[in-house]
């Protein structure tokens, strides 16, 4: 059975090279727009793992994590935070919010598919 | 998909973000402190840099980097959005585009500019204002840390948290000088109820541990509570593993890398020939079988297991009883390269987003995106579906007697259906002029700058829509025409103020529909065209004679004249040799007509109508040595049936005609084009009075007029090949194909260069 990524960026580009990757690496992928949408879309992708950026519109990355947190049934999923080196307080941030781990950008291949599997079984 | 393709929606991206940013700065210039919009502007900076960072572009991603860290002193409060702020953003906007355009299409870009705003933006966010000079400019981002005021130096937080910088790419450790030995570490593993709430799991670290090094495990299972009391979120296990690995102690951190914050770790070396320390004595490791094939499993759910937080390890864990968990001694050596941020920030910039919501959310209008091909392709279609569409309703009229038929409703019904769809596949070409119209106030912006005159552009009807060519090709011509209305219109502060108006001069541009035509109007509030001055020029440059009797808006035309221009001396800007005339040229070129009018003193005002197609054409179709041509409407000013006594000879060959007193170039376009040998008789033809490129008027003769009909444009260089004199072609309801005249090379040809030359060479060619 494929592993399903939930993808939250507001990015085309990143979500193109988010979906590139993970569909290469096997992983089935979900792609949300921005936080708003990837709580809408949350329950029908029934993802095993999120990945999400930090700074989008409607709702941010904290506010996105915090609102998966809350749901009963995906509180304890994993969820990786996309972030820059030198948000080393954002990612402190993302943290108390709830993100399990983060992928330092800029955006690799290796990287992603690295802190994805640290983090699902 | 591949990188190409990925990094083409890159640029594409871009260029979007790069078209919000500029529309928000100037938002915040006119006094807008919306925190969304403070927060798109900084979106759109961190999404180029995301993005470049990914492509390894990486001036584009030094700049951006200081760009943004500028930003988020405005998003955090810190730093306020006034107009000399806002003036170095704007510019660095205008750099940050040049680099992004560098990127994409190669070439280089002003690095002393750059390097200028880097300096700006970096003082910016220390705090002073705009005009210090000296910070260095190589390192990126000094900012953040200075720009925090004061908020206790961000050592260890109340969690113990220490941010440690990490690659994955360290897990090969060649360039750690690593011992030819691989150390053993033991480790200490109390994770708490937090860790598992965040979506860590101990199970997984320790299969991650386990794939670095020869280890063994022992689960502290001391805290667990009898079942009736078990919180079943609670963390009750701890671990005591000791592991062989060359990665060392650092490679064991970062295994623990997510999860630092959230449980207590300790970690040492025990050197390999050392016994065991005292301590340990007592607890004799047992190696224990840890068995990771339960995680492979591919049922097992990671979040159900994580509520019952220690349950995975449980069967394999040996219980141990005297293992005391060691608190994590927070590290002391803190991180060189992170630039942090000061909470305070962060907390402005948490608070600001939910206002965020409801206005982004107005502003989106579900798009699709489509290969210009395919909608030109459409078009196409629907062209070739219009012109069968006539054709079919002609030989209908011409076969059926009884008219009422209910076949001619139905074509009726069909004709108004094809002129529907027509119009609504051009509306799909057609895009609002808005990202025109926001080049300009770069324009303006750079041209305030040189000329040192203080700027500004107000835009109005940016939505108004009109074909992307025609938008394309816009471009160029306004450009010009800015720099013109900023360089020579507009007067220098001192002098405006001496004047009693305000230094600082307005540029007003705008588009509105009128009549199926885009109007766009380009007007200064600057001293108006200096008529004496045009005058004395035109009379110097032998244009007009020095005695001649012109009215102001003869005079004021004058300037589309080639060659004209009034500046003292040809300045940097609006020099170059390209003056108005080639402004006018290319409206033409378009379809359209540039008219001027202005007032001494108060300033000039450009009006430019252009069609909103260039796919559909407004023509007048006429008759010529039994051929059908079509004569865009634009071009002609009027039609006249010549008479006898207004024709003059003059020369040879040439023959004028008298309108109004004064006289005309007559062009026979049937001798132009080689229809027929001799020239015709105007008497017997319809003289179409045409204005073309230079402001000449020039009266072509036609033999006759057949009427007036919008017709689909199609390209004689794409199924043919370019033919002088003629600009395209179309197809006719009567499914003939008719040619489309160039006006202007037409008149251009009368004036001497045959088009019989032209013919040859083309044909030899």
């Amino acid at each position: 059975m494929k592993k399903k990524v939930l993808t939250v960026d507001d990015s085309r580009t990143i979500r193109n090279m988010l979906l590139v990757t993970l569909n290469n690496a096997g992983f089935e992928t979900i792609q949300a727009e921005d936080g708003v949408e990837g709580l809408e879309v949350l329950e029908e992708a029934n993802p095993d793992v999120i990945v999400t950026d930090i700074n989008m519109p409607r709702l941010d990355g904290f506010g996105f994590i915090e609102g998966v947190r809350r749901n009963e049934k995906y509180r304890a999923i994993p969820i990786l935070v996309l972030t820059t080196e030198s948000d080393a307080e954002k990612k402190n941030r993302a943290r108390q919010a709830g993100a399990t781990g983060w992928i330092v950008k800029p955006f690799d291949p290796t990287k992603l598919i690295d802190a994805i599997e640290r983090v699902t079984a | 998909m591949d990188m190409n393709e990925i990094k083409e929606i890159f640029f594409q991206e871009c260029e979007e973000q790069l078209a919000e940013l500029e529309s928000g700065l100037l938002k915040l210039n006119d006094g807008d402190r919306d925190p969304e919009t403070v927060n798109a502007v900084f979106r759109a900076v961190h999404s180029i840099k995301g993005g470049a960072g990914a492509f390894g572009l990486d001036d584009l991603v030094s700049f951006a980097h200081v760009f943004e860290t500028t930003l988020d002193c405005v998003r955090s409060n810190k730093l306020e959005p006034n107009q000399d702020v806002l003036k170095v953003m704007l510019k660095s906007a205008d750099v940050l585009a040049d680099l992004t355009n560098a990127a994409r299409d190669g070439g280089g870009v002003d690095e002393a500019r750059s390097k200028q705003l880097i300096r700006e933006l970096e003082a910016l966010a220390n705090g002073e204002m705009p005009a210090a000079s000296e910070a260095p400019a190589a390192k990126p981002a000094p900012a953040p840390q200075a720009a925090a005021p004061a908020p206790a130096a961000p050592a260890v937080n109340d969690e113990g948290f220490q941010p440690i910088p990490f690659s994955f790419d360290d897990f090969g450790g060649e360039e750690k000088p690593v011992e030819p030995y691989a150390p053993t570490c033991e480790i200490l593993f109390h994770p708490k109820r937090e860790l598992y709430a965040k979506g860590n799991e101990a199970a997984l670290l320790l299969r991650d541990l386990s794939r670095i090094g020869e280890m063994s495990i022992r689960c502290d299972m001391d805290s667990l509570p009898l079942l009736q009391d078990m919180n079943p979120e609670e963390a009750y296990f701890s671990w005591k593993i000791s592991i062989t690995t060359e990665k060392g102690e650092d490679g064991v951190r970062s295994v623990f890398e997510f999860a630092e914050w959230d449980c207590d770790l300790e970690v040492r070396t025990v050197e390999e020939d050392h016994e065991p320390e005292a301590g340990d004595d007592e607890l004799p490791m047992q190696p224990v079988p840890f068995d990771l094939s339960i995680l492979d499993d591919a049922d097992t759910d990671v979040p159900a297991e994580a509520d019952e937080a220690p349950a995975p390890v449980k069967q394999t864990a040996v219980a141990e009883s005297n293992v005391v968990p060691i608190a994590a001694s927070p590290r002391a050596e803190a991180p060189k390269s992170e630039a942090r941020v000061a909470p305070a920030a962060q907390q402005a910039a948490a608070a600001a987003s939910p206002a965020a919501s409801a206005a982004s959310a107005a502003a989106a209008a579900p798009t699709i995106r489509v290969d210009l091909d395919r909608v030109d392709r459409l078009i196409n279609l629907v062209g070739e579906l219009v012109i069968n569409q006539a054709m079919l309703s002609q030989s209908v009229i011409e076969n059926d007697n009884n008219g009422v038929s209910s076949i001619n409703m139905g074509l009726e019904e069909l004709q108004q259906l094809t002129r529907e769809i027509q119009d609504s596949v051009m509306a799909i070409r057609a895009q609002p002029v808005k990202p025109v119209f926001q080049r300009m106030s770069r324009i303006v912006r750079e041209i305030a700058d040189v000329t040192g005159k203080s700027v500004r552009l107000i835009t109005e009807g940016e939505n108004t829509e009109v074909d992307k060519t025609v938008i394309d090709k816009l471009a160029e011509p306004l450009t010009h025409m800015i720099r013109n209305a900023v360089d020579h219109g507009l007067e220098a502060p001192e002098k405006r103020e001496a004047l009693g108006k305000n230094p600082e001069g307005t540029v007003r541009l705008t588009a509105k529909h009128r009549s199926g035509r885009i109007v766009i109007e380009l007007a200064d509030d600057g001293g108006g065209i200096n008529r004496e001055k045009v005058r004395q020029k035109a009379i110097d440059n032998d244009l007009i004679a020095a005695d001649a009797n012109l009215s102001d808006e003869e005079i004021d035309n004058l300037i589309f004249h080639a060659g004209f221009s009034t500046a003292d001396k040809i300045s940097d800007i609006s020099g170059r040799g390209v003056g108005m005339d080639v402004v006018k040229r290319s409206i033409q070129a378009l379809g359209g007509r540039i008219t001027i009018s202005s007032k001494p003193g108060q300033g000039s005002v450009f009006t430019m109508s252009l069609p909103l197609t260039l796919a559909v054409l407004d023509g007048m179709v006429v008759t010529v040595a039994g051929q059908t041509l079509v004569v865009p409407l634009t071009a002609i000013v009027e039609t006249l049936q010549p008479e006898a006594s207004a024709i003059h000879s003059f020369g040879a060959s040439q023959r004028l005609i008298s309108i109004r007193n004064s006289f005309c170039p007559l062009v026979d376009v049937g001798r132009i084009l080689n229809f027929r040998a001799t020239q015709a008789n105007p008497v017997d033809g319809v003289a179409l009075l045409v204005e073309s490129e230079g402001g000449g008027q020039r009266a072509l003769m036609v033999d006759a007029i057949q009427g007036q009909r919008q017709v689909v444009i199609k390209s004689l260089e794409a199924n043919y090949t370019h033919v002088p004199g003629i600009a395209a072609a179309t197809i006719l309801g009567d499914g003939r194909v008719a040619l489309i005249l160039d006006v202007d090379a037409v008149v251009a040809a009368s004036r001497g260069q045959s088009l019989k030359q032209e013919i040859s060479l083309a044909a030899t060619g």
